[in-house]
């Protein structure tokens, strides 16, 4: 038995540990493109806002698009409700919340998270510190998803919190490939440019898929197999197929244990369905823009369905 | 001013006290510097766990540890055994006096507690006359302060039965102890305190509604994660391994308490809440209050919900009637009161307003409804100003206020830089109630940290010490 609140809670603590995350490697991917491209880099800073979806937040607070300027607005800027030190606060508020739901090690290992990078974002970062900053935000949330793994009972505690890692991932992932789908659509004129190189490189490197992108496909980068490997490859961690596939796994686990099915289930199962039976020319025949914004909608409402049937209000 | 106090381990005329002879034995064969290490694992062990404690009006630092001290407070088994039969009594007569208060009130009726010190008390609540709780218990859980003298000599300071609070840190502070010197332990019988949760959930089922069928559900009602004790209504209903509910959370359905769950609403048996009386049903008590359950006064007057502790305790603990717990445990259970009172002036009878008003530098002076060592002076430690400031207030409103001689409490040491120095303790045993009443063999000793003050409350700068019943 498991309160609504309780459920709510354990949902949005994950999205936020999994938001925090992605924000840093949002701006590694940024830096990357920066230090490689320079002529571009106020464009490449501009994208990772729009992956980020704070790109007007952004633009109101500053005229630059800078290294410093972005680092610091979507790491440390806690006025900016999905940085990585707003998301962080915010999942440690939801783990207090629902501390009773949470093993003691997966707790403890949210708060130190939370106590460290307070201590490590509480004043502006040195450029020449950005590496190290990334690494550490990245280790600190594999501790997070390492206890919760290692200790947590696999019930609908478990089921509650991986449908927000998974609703988060998704959402995240589709938004990286929306803002750059231009440089994916093929194109018979060109054979790759440098300058594309670079691009394709980045949105693999803002999901940490640029070196499994290379065991795969031979390391060879084309735009059809980087959609292809981001959209539906069932192996990448990242995909929007693999995050359906444990989130209609986990919409099954509920509905076995509560015996009872709702509008949740419909609406992950039809998007599950559409990923196993489309292939990546479908999808780009049918216009990937058009299938990526689509998606996205379906996604959050599959998060609204779940906090209504589930109860979570 | 220096009051010379009663060390609880080394008394200067009898030399070491014997509960501590064993321990002391041990801590002269540890080197000083691994006892600093300890001092600072603790320290490591609290943040992390993230046993935090809020204190109003200090906004940087919202969450704030608790200091705890290594040095373990340590009672004899014969020591114990007087204590909890002082308890014991003064318990029963608690709950007795709350059964006459809301029934009959034969107690007024006998002249032996003012009337008008209940009618106006703010504590009482008119809402609960007639009422008679599940198993007829009111005050399940109980956290009796307790000080001490001289050898022989424990007063009680307060009797705290609305929402006793301090219980985690009991549990923990022994972890924590546990932890840092296993050795100590296997050295020195210690009596366990680690099964509260157990007993409490236990003590809760036990006082269910007649008409519960089967086992009973139970949960803990919080104000919410940012009130100052969150981490104890969490820590409990974990332990228990009862549900932690917010009023959000609940409403009444059917006649019933039930809780949100994600299969819809499920009905509660017992409530262990939190919550104070005026928030807990907003259409009873405050209207503002988004922290109750609207209507659950009427499940509870039904007979459908045991609530604990049960509205309108405070009746029993605020501190004018304290004056009167003497004639009230005699009253009830028609026995001398085992522990002591401490003497008190009530500042509403002329009299003892002019003592307290001429000898205020001597005097503990405190609010009446006043809790948690807000709203109190302590004569020998204040300066002129605040003595006549405060005179003030209690010329203006006497009624509000009671006065306690200033007494030396027992000291025990704590580890500092420099060694062992002395410092003034407490002591808050719980007691729960049920069918029978039960003491864990221990409880929560509170230490003034500052030298020579002897302010305990966390909220004032006090810390904890782990608190030891030997097993002899």
């Amino acid at each position: 038995m498991l309160l609504g609140r309780t459920a709510n809670g354990l949902y949005w603590m994950n999205r936020y540990i999994e938001r925090a995350e992605n924000m840093a490697r949002l701006v590694d991917a940024g830096l990357r493109m920066a230090l490689t491209r320079t002529q571009n880099a106020s464009e490449e800073w501009n994208s990772v806002l729009l992956s980020a979806g704070s790109d007007a937040a952004f633009t109101q607070k500053y005229s630059d698009y800078t290294a410093a300027n972005v680092a610091d607005f979507l790491l440390r800027d806690t006025s900016n409700p999905s940085s990585t030190m707003a998301s962080i606060e915010t999942a440690r508020n939801n783990a207090r919340m629902v501390r009773t739901a949470l093993t003691r090690e997966t707790w403890e290992s949210i708060n130190e998270a939370w106590m460290s990078l307070k201590r490590m974002l509480a004043k502006p970062i040195d450029e020449r510190d950005l590496p190290s900053v990334l690494d550490a935000i990245k280790r600190e949330t594999a501790l997070i998803r390492g206890s919760f793994y290692g200790t947590m009972l696999r019930n609908e505690i478990f089921d509650f919190s991986q449908l927000g890692t998974y609703v988060e991932r998704a959402d995240n992932t589709a938004r990286i490939l929306d803002v750059k789908y231009y440089v994916l659509l093929p194109s018979i004129s060109w054979v790759g440019s440098t300058l594309d190189n670079y691009q394709w490189e980045s949105i693999l490197r803002s999901v940490s898929a640029h070196r499994s992108y290379r065991w795969v496909y031979e390391a060879d980068y084309k735009p059809s197999n980087i959609a292809d490997y981001l959209i539906l490859n069932v192996r990448m961690p990242r995909s929007l197929t693999f995050c359906y596939r444990f989130l209609t796994e986990h919409l099954r686990f509920l509905g076995d244990d509560y015996g009872e099915r709702h509008a949740c289930h419909v609406t992950a199962g039809k998007t599950q369905a559409m990923l196993t039976a489309g292939s990546i020319k479908d999808i780009f025949d049918a216009g990937l823009h058009e299938f990526l914004a689509n998606f996205i909608r379906d996604n959050t409402r599959l998060g609204d369905e779940i906090a209504q049937d589930y109860r979570f209000y | 001013m220096r009051l010379a106090a009663f060390d609880e381990m080394l008394p200067e005329i009898s030399g070491l006290r014997k509960p501590y002879s064993a321990y002391d034995r041990w801590l002269k064969e540890q080197d000083p510097a691994r006892l600093t290490e300890k001092m600072q694992d603790a320290e490591r062990v609290f943040r992390k766990t993230g046993i935090t404690f809020a204190v109003y009006g200090e906004q940087e630092a919202s969450e704030r540890l608790i200091p705890f001290d290594i040095v373990p407070r340590i009672i004899s088994g014969n020591e114990w055994r007087r204590l909890t039969q002082g308890i014991e009594q003064r318990v029963q007569a608690l709950n007795a006096f709350l059964d006459d208060i809301y029934h009959r009130q034969e107690i007024l009726r006998a002249g032996r507690v003012p009337k008008e010190l209940i009618a106006k008390n703010e504590a009482f609540l008119p809402e609960m006359i007639g009422v008679r709780p599940p198993a007829g218990v009111y005050t399940h859980i109980i956290g009796v302060d307790i000080v001490r003298i001289s050898e022989n000599e424990f007063y009680v300071l307060e009797d705290n039965a609305r929402t006793p609070s301090g219980v985690s840190y009991m549990l923990e502070n022994r972890e924590t102890m546990m932890q840092l010197f296993p050795e100590l332990f296997q050295q020195i019988k210690v009596r366990p305190v680690e099964n509260y949760p157990q007993l409490l959930r236990q003590s809760l089922a036990a006082v269910r509604p007649q008409s519960t069928k089967g086992a009973p559900t139970i949960a803990v009602l919080t104000p919410g994660s940012f009130n100052s004790a969150y981490f104890e209504h969490a820590f409990l209903a974990d332990q228990m391994g009862v549900q932690l509910v917010e009023g959000q959370d609940l409403r009444v359905v059917d006649g019933h308490v039930a809780m949100r769950t994600t299969e819809g609403y499920k009905q509660i048996d017992v409530l262990y809440r939190r919550v104070d009386d005026s928030f807990l049903d907003p259409l009873t008590f405050r209207p503002d209050s988004a922290l109750g359950v609207p209507g659950i006064m009427d499940v509870y007057r039904a007979g459908n919900i045991t609530i604990a502790n049960a509205p309108g305790t405070g009746i029993a603990d605020d501190k004018a009637i304290y004056s009167y717990m003497p004639e009230i445990v005699e009253f009830y259970t028609g026995r001398k009161a085992i522990l002591g009172n401490i003497p008190t002036w009530r500042c509403s009878e002329p009299d003892s307003l002019k003592y307290v008003l001429e000898h205020i530098d001597d005097l503990v002076v405190k609010e009446v409804h006043g809790s948690g060592g807000y709203g109190m002076l302590v004569g020998p430690a204040a300066t002129k100003k605040e003595c006549e400031d405060f005179s003030k207030k209690l010329a203006a409103k006497p009624s509000n206020y009671i006065a306690q001689p200033t007494l030396a409490l027992s000291t025990c040491p704590i580890l500092t830089d420099k060694g062992l120095a002395p410092r003034h303790v407490d002591l808050r045993p719980y007691v729960l109630v049920s069918d029978r009443i039960q003491i864990v063999p221990g409880g929560l000793t509170r230490v003034a940290l500052k030298e020579g003050s002897l302010v305990v409350n966390s909220s004032q700068g006090g810390g904890t010490k782990d608190t030891w019943v030997l097993d002899d």
